[in-house]
């Protein structure tokens, strides 16, 4: 019963949107490349470098929403480099991305052996605190979770209501979505596929960059190696769990993070009988099953890592 | 051979053709892809409220030259001018401005937007936070009522007919104001009927004053809708000629450079049955339609033709046959054994030879060599393989014969076959299918793209085959072609096959009905 009633609890709630805001950064950010038909694989490697772009400027002076623009501003650069490799170039969006994450996160910590060569525990930031949104804060659990949170989680949700309205409701969007789905189209009606792909994939590299940097100046105040662990390859599942569309990918990355609260407040309760991995394996196991449900039925953007070479048909 | 059904007059005679201004001019326009000069200083004008025919063969640089004027390629050498002003090369954008647009043969579609989706797309600045679709919407309705080009703005593309996703790129070009208005071979998807209503359209745009290039190597088409044809071949303007002043016969002489010759079809009793499909249907997968209880009857001697238009199931049948496609209810049978276990294997080993439908996708490996392609059917044979390893010298040997007896121009067995032009590459794949002398032959679309000389040559080796007693499945898009070689027709709508007709039985007209899905008289 103990087991059930952690569902009831606000800070289970709490603790599952903290987790999920830089699964939704990413996931967006994921989704808005591969909308544009490029297989971001640098993801990883992206939401590393916004994690330590966004710390170490707020740690040599800067203020937090400067920082969140410095990360967003290196993810961007990142995907620069991703894009001219993978758009006009044509090479391999799989090895390209594979690169760009050990290039990125390589590069990161030796940046930050350079510039802290003396530390032995992580400095410390003073990161985000929460914000409760007055009136909302306080319907009882539903708006404590969502609404007590801190600034940067907020600008998740913001994002994705953005991130929706551009797909969808303007020229940009609409060129978008044609891009990943058949370039011929959009080169057809007088718009450079390579200029619509180069954005998105910045745009969406920037994004993911900012949910590194949630981790560093959110979720927890210091900088340290392998902390991204992992979360850049959950959002390209959570991307095909969402067959594509923000508000789906958004509840899946609510999804996913909710079985990784749970997990954790379960270990504390069954602590000493069963082994805590099998704890820690709960989210990926479940992940597995629901993609396994879910994205048999989805349909891909039909373009997706195939480069686009003008006057081929 | 027969002639088109239609055979109206041309549109522009009505209106539009006093005013003789030069809309489009092409100035030696040249464009070479390595050794291969695939426009050779091609110059001429287009007039306003004139319909121009570009005639020529698969492979004779059309689609190239639209490429050009479009934007979508920057010729090497020429020129090109709109309304008096030079066209900004190799950008489709300034095509856009100047006012022409164009249909191209692979629709450029985004096939999960909406059709007004996909028409404003581009129209307006891109960075807008609103995309107002309400009056293109309106603007979409008008359109296609001015001009009979129906279709529902709000359907995805996905859920449109071939025809009507052609409707949807000529409203495209309308939707901004084209006034030079360029088809790129647009009835080879088409229905006789959705043709005609083509032309129909055709018509109402030259008497508004536009002004349209049509692409075609179809002669009968060329002969129906323009006022004046360009011949092209080989790259080259072959000859140019005012339409009612010329004829069918000086045309395709100009198209092709020499004689046209229709294979001889000796007259044949048909065997005994080889292949045997017993109310066969097939599950949904890919986009073509689905096998709906499909009963079919090869017989020794006879080229079975199966016409229809093209996404109406003809793939799964073609599946089914090859041992791709594994049918959910029925029975095939082969000469005379209802067959058990159905596969790729199984249909090589039971005696079926295969043309695929497209050589460069399924019917070979571009990348690797014309030997190892040539033995890619029988390499666990003993011929070809020793104790697991490949016999290397055999399969060269093997592509060798198959290079000189099926004339093929290829450097050696060891070059890449994607370096062989398609008319080399089909010989070989005939070669490959036809070499172990098979019972049945599956020859699906085995002229698409060929040029005349090529498509003779198959053609010709159908015919011996049959003469051996083979049983033929002759898949085709091309009406002309399953009329002059086959001993019987079949035609596929939706999935289900009409009745057999013998050779002469059905007209064109009739055949084409059967192709739009009216079944009434073939029930039985």
């Amino acid at each position: 019963m103990e087991a059930l009633d952690i569902l009831f609890t606000t800070s289970f709630w709490v603790a599952a949107i903290r987790i999920a805001s830089p699964l939704i950064f990413a996931t967006l950010g994921e989704l808005v490349c591969e909308r544009a038909g490029v297989l971001n694989l640098g993801i990883e490697g992206i939401m590393t470098v916004g994690a330590f772009a966004g710390w170490f400027t707020v740690y040599s002076g800067g203020d937090l929403w400067t920082g969140v623009f410095v990360a967003a501003f290196a993810g961007a650069a990142f995907g620069l480099l991703h894009a001219t490799l993978t758009v006009p170039l044509g090479l391999s969006q799989h090895v390209v991305g594979i690169g760009i994450t050990l290039l990125a996160t390589s590069l990161t910590y030796f940046t930050y052996r350079l510039a802290l060569p003396q530390v032995t525990s992580p400095p410390k930031i003073e990161p985000f605190q929460p914000f409760a949104i007055p009136g909302l804060s306080k319907i009882p659990v539903l708006g404590e979770a969502l609404f007590s949170q801190t600034p940067l989680t907020y600008l998740a949700f913001v994002s994705v209501a953005v991130v929706a309205w551009v797909l969808y409701r303007t020229p940009l969007g609409l060129a978008v979505r044609a891009a990943g789905e058949n370039p011929s189209a959009v080169e057809a009606q007088g718009i450079s596929v390579t200029g619509i792909r180069m954005g998105a994939v910045m745009a969406g590299s920037a994004l993911m960059a900012v949910g590194g940097a949630f981790l560093t100046m959110s979720a927890f105040n210091s900088f340290f190696f392998q902390m991204v662990n992992g979360r850049g390859w959950i959002a390209i599942a959570l991307v095909v769990f969402g067959s594509w569309r923000p508000g789906k990918a958004l509840l899946g990355a609510i999804l996913f993070a909710a079985f990784d609260a749970y997990q954790i407040r379960l270990q504390q309760l069954a602590g000493g009988i069963v082994p805590y991995q099998v704890f820690l394996m709960l989210p990926y196991v479940l992940s597995i099953l629901a993609l396994v449900l879910v994205a048999r039925r989805a349909t891909y953007p039909k373009a997706l890592m195939i480069p686009y070479q003008k006057g081929e048909r | 051979m027969q002639t088109h059904p239609a055979a109206s007059p041309p549109p522009s005679a009505q209106g539009g053709g006093s005013a003789r201004e030069p809309v489009l001019r092409l100035s030696g326009i040249t464009k070479r892809f390595g050794p291969l000069v695939a426009n050779d200083a091609i110059s001429f004008e287009l007039m306003r409220g004139e319909v121009i025919a570009l005639l020529g063969e698969n492979g004779a640089g059309k689609t190239t030259l639209m490429n050009i004027l479009f934007g979508h390629y920057v010729a090497d050498e020429g020129t090109v001018e709109a309304f008096g002003a030079p066209l900004r090369p190799g950008d489709p954008k300034a095509a856009l401005e100047a006012g022409i647009g164009m249909v191209h043969q692979h629709f450029t579609l985004a096939d999960n937007m909406t059709v007004v989706e996909n028409i404003a797309l581009g129209t307006e600045p891109l960075w807008r936070p609103r995309f107002e679709l309400g009056a293109a919407r309106a603007r979409i309705r008008a359109l296609s009522a001015d001009f009979g080009l129906f279709v529902d703005p709000d359907s995805t593309i996905a859920a449109l007919t071939v025809g009507e996703r052609q409707r949807v790129e000529i409203l495209k070009a309308l939707y901004r104001d084209a006034r030079i208005l360029i088809l790129d071979e647009p009835t080879a998807v088409l229905t006789p009927g959705e043709t005609e209503a083509l032309f129909g359209t055709l018509k109402l745009l030259v008497a508004k004053g536009l002004s349209i290039i049509f692409i075609s190597h179809k002669l009968a088409e060329v002969m129906a809708v323009s006022d004046r044809v360009l011949v092209l071949r080989a790259g080259r303007l072959a000859g140019e000629r005012v339409t009612a002043a010329s004829g069918r016969a000086e045309l395709a002489a100009l198209m092709v450079g020499q004689e046209v010759v229709s294979p001889p079809v000796a007259p044949l009793r048909g065997g005994a049955p080889l292949l045997v499909l017993r109310e066969v249907s097939t599950g949904g997968r890919g986009t073509g339609a689905r096998l709906d209880r499909v009963t079919l009857t090869l017989r020794a001697g006879e080229i079975t033709g199966l016409a229809g238009v093209s996404g109406n199931g003809q793939s799964a049948l073609a599946g089914v046959v090859a041992g791709t496609e594994i049918p959910t209810t029925g029975e095939i049978e082969i000469a005379g054994r209802v067959v058990s276990v159905w596969s790729p294997r199984a249909a090589l080993d039971l005696g079926i030879g295969r043309i695929p439908e497209d050589r460069h996708a399924v019917g070979t490996i571009g990348d690797m060599s014309v030997a190892e392609n040539v033995i890619s059917e029988q390499y666990r044979s003993p011929r070809f393989a020793r104790h697991g390893l490949l016999d290397w010298a055999a399969a060269r040997a093997f592509a060798e014969e198959i290079i000189r007896d099926y004339d093929v121009k290829c450097p050696s067995p060891d070059a890449r076959i994607r370096l062989l032009s398609g008319g080399n590459m089909q010989k070989l794949i005939l070669g490959r299918a036809l070499d172990p002398e098979p019972r049945i032959i599956l020859a699906n679309q085995p002229t698409r793209g060929l040029d005349v000389g090529a498509v003779s040559y198959v053609h010709r080796r159908l015919l011996e085959a049959r003469e051996r007693g083979a049983a033929i499945l002759l898949i085709s898009e091309d009406l002309e072609e399953i009329m002059a070689l086959s001993d019987r027709i079949v035609v596929m709508s939706r999935g289900r096959l009409s009745g057999a007709s013998a050779r002469g039985e059905r007209t064109i007209a009739q055949l084409g009905e059967l192709m739009a899905g009216h079944q009434g008289e073939a029930a039985a």
